[in-house]
């Protein structure tokens, strides 16, 4: 039984390594007020390369942690000149969804080059514990402790005596005046994402050390937790990060003492969601003030929708209902049945994160809402399926809204960190629910799909079950975009404020569309549902919810018949040319990452 | 009848600090119905945090606000428009991806009645129903707005009605000024608030503005104005109000605050202004 001591040292040694990557995002958050969701990749990275020093280099301790500092700073500074710098005049939005692409492209690199199974990172140090009081502590736990307390030192030296560290505090504190006393921005830039990257490789390494362990799924936690550290100090505030991740350790040790290994991620998720709540600005920050005027809405690109003529559409959809008829392959209906479930999911997104401009990155969690619901009613009360696909609509449309609810008060990035959050805690009480989830077991024996009591079972029939409830879903969805709430949405997106003073509240408007969006998705997970006969926790993924959002920045955001068509284009054109699973997500990565650089408004435009 | 001699909009002891600083100072005022006053300061008096003090975009520390004799210090922004009580802002806030129509069309949200049943609870519910259904009464409604919309951007002549159907951010600076100015007239507005809006417009749009301000004033319009350009605000003003460095320094009719040493003192400065009395003095 190990002590309160024990888990004391233990949240302050894992708090240190969260404040590695914190204090980076803070840097970054600063001086281009930008969450950097690549930061966890970075860390990734580092992790690997102190793998390649250690196991196949062998170089010692000190030299290990120069070569990962070094690499991942080189990483960083490639990402900054050719993933952000371009970016710098664009709509706020474009940003945030580079560094969403970037992360994908780096993570999928690192699993093709090293293969998705988890490696051992040994330690290099001896395997020795002292005695404190009645805990004990390892040379690992002082080196982490180390590492972090220089880190710290340095850069403190770095932001208070050096003419860069100057540069660097000025351009956080106001970028155009900076640049107007000849403060080189872009030099600064460089800086603070070489630094970040180099303290995020070197703690990727230290957590690899730490539990001898590393696989390619460490990138999107430490994301999560160094935005976690980050936001509970206050974004942008780099001792706050500090405390903040601290802070964060401390939770979750202690969590862990009390209720267990699995409620790890569920305290740090709830710690943000209640930081968000009640301190936006962070447990530091001074009280708020109303952002400057906009001259026009600028979140997103600007742009005039390309018009897709009525007839158009009718014979495309006439042309795919009439495919089972002729002589295509059963993959080929497997595909497009996919492409019709992720657009029921896309055609939610691009409400939410496109009409209504809170861009969610867990909206994955609507979908496992709505099937877990719909599979227990067909399963455990013997609901009939189309009832209880229905069924599962509701319920992603009402408990999603109220999940949500809280963020409603959130602008531009904290929507994003916010929803991430949310999708997190669903995912991590369907494992721990287990009394009614069944946990990591997951549900199987899900009923096939039926209607009136036909089974649909034939590949045509499930065909033509998806698309008709997608095309359903779209049309209701053109018609409430041409109703008084498509523009109250919009005016919503464009300028919350305005939209405030002309009486819209936002409460009211942003939990209808969750309620809309919520439905279709939750409808989409419900289907999912009866047609894989099994889920669990992880059926419904944050790569779903990235690969949503691709497919919504590609057809134009908030455009229904874009959404539709960047579906098709991103599930079927991979399936078209054969290619293999693992390079699908690098891939989408890089889509991304074009469609924010030369497309920002996608194929058919914003709406 | 009491109502009707009841000030449209009073403050009283208003006042909001920001750290160190009081941007608004225990202001009081009275606006009576029907009257316009502006209210000038140089930059940074705290002209623009009392509009947002009295449209509830901001709280203040102290003071009230009531709007025809209802307290209405402290109330949300969305409350405070379904009041009446409608305002442009300094730099232009207009919905830049929604066309002219759509931009006007949401100041005439307050007075959505058909697809917005006041129903406690499950009104949100109802409101998302009949957007997708439509009952004849909500395309009436939709409709009879749409007609109005385009008589209030009649009021801009040609400026703005060709471009009806564009995106806002296409237009030119000056007609998205107008958009604003339209955006607040279709929400039927009790008490409009015009946060300069004519800065940066050119001698004949500045013209056409002042000529716009003064038709809505005779039709019997309550108006609070900030303003820069004096000679506008001397010709429309029932009353002229100088704030400096959060205070009232000065109050009364354009000709009697013009010639006010303190107004002379405040946008001088103080060594200046001693120094002009000494130079005509001799």
């Amino acid at each position: 039984m190990a002590s309160w001591l024990d888990y004391t040292i233990n949240g302050l040694i894992v708090g240190n390594v969260y404040a590695l990557v914190a204090v980076g995002l803070a840097l970054i958050f600063g001086v281009s007020r930008l969450i950097n969701f690549a930061q966890g990749s970075i860390y990734l990275v580092g992790a690997y390369i102190g793998w390649v020093a250690v196991v196949q280099l062998h170089t010692p301790l000190p030299l290990t942690i120069i070569v990962v500092a070094v690499a991942a700073a080189i990483v960083g500074l490639i990402i900054e000149r050719f993933g952000l710098r371009p970016l710098q005049n664009s709509v706020r939005i474009a940003p945030l969804l580079a560094t969403i692409g970037i992360s994908f492209v780096l993570d999928q690199l690192v699993m093709l080059t090293f293969s998705p199974n988890p490696r051992a990172l040994p330690s290099q140090l001896p395997d020795v514990r002292f005695q404190v009081g009645n805990g004990t502590i390892g040379p690992l736990d002082l080196l982490i402790a180390g590492v972090g307390i220089t880190s710290a030192l340095l850069l403190f030296v770095f932001l208070r005596y050096t003419k860069l560290g100057w540069a660097v505090r000025a351009t956080a504190q106001d970028r155009d005046a900076a640049m107007q006393m000849g403060v080189d921005v872009n030099r600064v830039n460089q800086a603070v994402f070489g630094i970040a990257a180099a303290l995020g490789g070197v703690s990727g390494m230290l957590v690899g050390m730490y539990y001898n362990q590393i696989d390619t799924a460490m990138s999107l936690q430490a994301t999560l937790k160094g935005v976690v550290a980050e936001v509970v100090g206050g974004a942008g505030n780099v001792p706050g990060a500090v405390v903040g991740s601290l802070l964060l350790g401390l939770v979750e040790s202690y969590g862990v003492a009390v209720f267990g290994t699995s409620y790890r991620n569920l305290f740090a998720f709830l710690l943000l969601v209640v930081v968000l709540v009640l301190r936006p600005n962070g447990l530091f920050a001074s009280a708020r003030q109303a952002p400057p005027e906009p001259l026009t809405g600028t979140f997103i690109a600007p742009s005039r929708p390309v018009r897709i003529p009525r007839w158009a559409s009718v014979l495309a959809v006439g042309g795919f209902a009439i495919l089972p008829l002729l002589p295509v392959s059963f993959y080929v209906l497997q595909t497009l049945i996919n492409a019709w479930l992720l657009g029921m999911l896309a055609l939610s997104l691009t409400l939410v994160a496109g009409t209504v401009g809170q861009v969610s990155l867990g909206h994955a969690a609507l979908l496992a809402i709505g099937a877990y619901t719909a599979a227990l009613l067909s399963l455990t009360f013997s609901v009939p399926v189309g009832l209880a696909i229905i069924g599962g609509g509701l319920m992603s449309a009402a408990l999603g809204t109220l999940l949500i609810s809280p963020s409603f008060r959130l602008r531009g990035h904290y929507v994003s960190i916010a929803t991430l959050a949310i999708g997190e805690i669903v995912s991590l009480v369907i494992l721990n629910w287990e009394s009614v989830t069944r946990g990591p077991i997951g549900i199987s024996g899900i009923p096939p799909l039926s209607l009136f009591g036909y089974d649909l079972i034939s590949p045509s029939s499930v065909y033509w079950f998806s698309l008709a409830v997608m095309v359903v879903l779209a049309l209701l969805q053109g018609r409430l975009l041409t109703s008084h709430l498509g523009r109250s949405f919009r005016a919503i997106r464009d300028d919350d404020i305005a939209a405030r003073a002309y009486g819209l509240s936002l409460n009211r408007y942003k939990s209808l569309a969750f309620i809309f969006g919520g439905f279709a998705a939750g409808v989409s997970g419900g289907i999912a549902a009866h047609l894989y006969s099994y889920i669990n926790h992880e059926t419904f993924n944050t790569q779903q919810s990235i690969l949503a959002l691709t497919v919504v920045i590609l057809g134009g955001l908030g455009n229904v018949v874009g959404a539709v068509l960047g579906s098709v284009a991103l599930v079927g054109l991979p399936e078209v040319f054969r290619i293999a699973a693992e390079y699908r997500i690098l891939i989408y990565g890089i889509v991304l990452l074009l469609l924010v650089r030369f497309r920002p408004q996608g194929l058919l435009g914003t709406i | 009848m009491a109502e009707q001699h009841l000030p449209m909009l009073s403050l009283r002891g208003l006042t909001r600090r920001f750290g160190g600083l009081t941007a608004v100072d225990a202001i009081d005022l009275d606006l009576a119905r029907g009257e316009l006053i502006s209210i000038i300061g140089p930059n940074g008096a705290g002209k623009t945090t009392l509009f947002n003090l009295v449209t509830g975009l901001d709280r203040p520390d102290a003071g009230t606000v009531s709007f025809a004799g209802q307290d209405i210090t402290g109330l949300s922004p969305e409350r405070l428009a379904g009041h009446g009580i409608a305002r442009t802002f300094q730099l232009g806030r207009v919905f830049g991806n929604l066309s002219v129509m759509d931009n006007v069309l949401i100041g005439a949200h307050t007075r959505l009645r058909a697809v917005k049943p006041a129903v406690p609870a499950i009104g949100p519910l109802l409101e998302l129903g009949l957007a997708l259904l439509r009952p004849a009464s909500v395309k009436a409604e939709e409709e009879r707005l749409r007609e109005e919309v385009k008589t209030i951007l009649a009021r801009f002549g040609e400026r703005l009605l060709p471009r009806i159907e564009q995106p806002a951010y296409s237009l030119s600076y000056a007609n998205r000024r107008r958009i604003e100015i339209a955006r607040a007239l279709a929400l039927k507005p009790r008490l409009l608030l015009l946060d300069e809006p004519t800065a940066g417009m050119n001698p004949t749009e500045t013209a056409e503005m002042q000529a716009l301000v003064a038709e809505l004033k005779a039709e019997g319009l309550t108006i609070l104005l900030i303003e820069h350009k004096l000679e506008m605000v001397m010709r429309l003003s029932d009353r002229v109000i100088v704030m400096d460095e959060g205070k009232k320094i000065a109050e009364g009719p354009g000709e009697q605050v013009r010639s006010d040493p303190k107004v002379i003192e405040a946008y001088l400065g103080h060594g200046l202004s001693g120094k002009a009395e000494q130079e005509s003095a001799a």
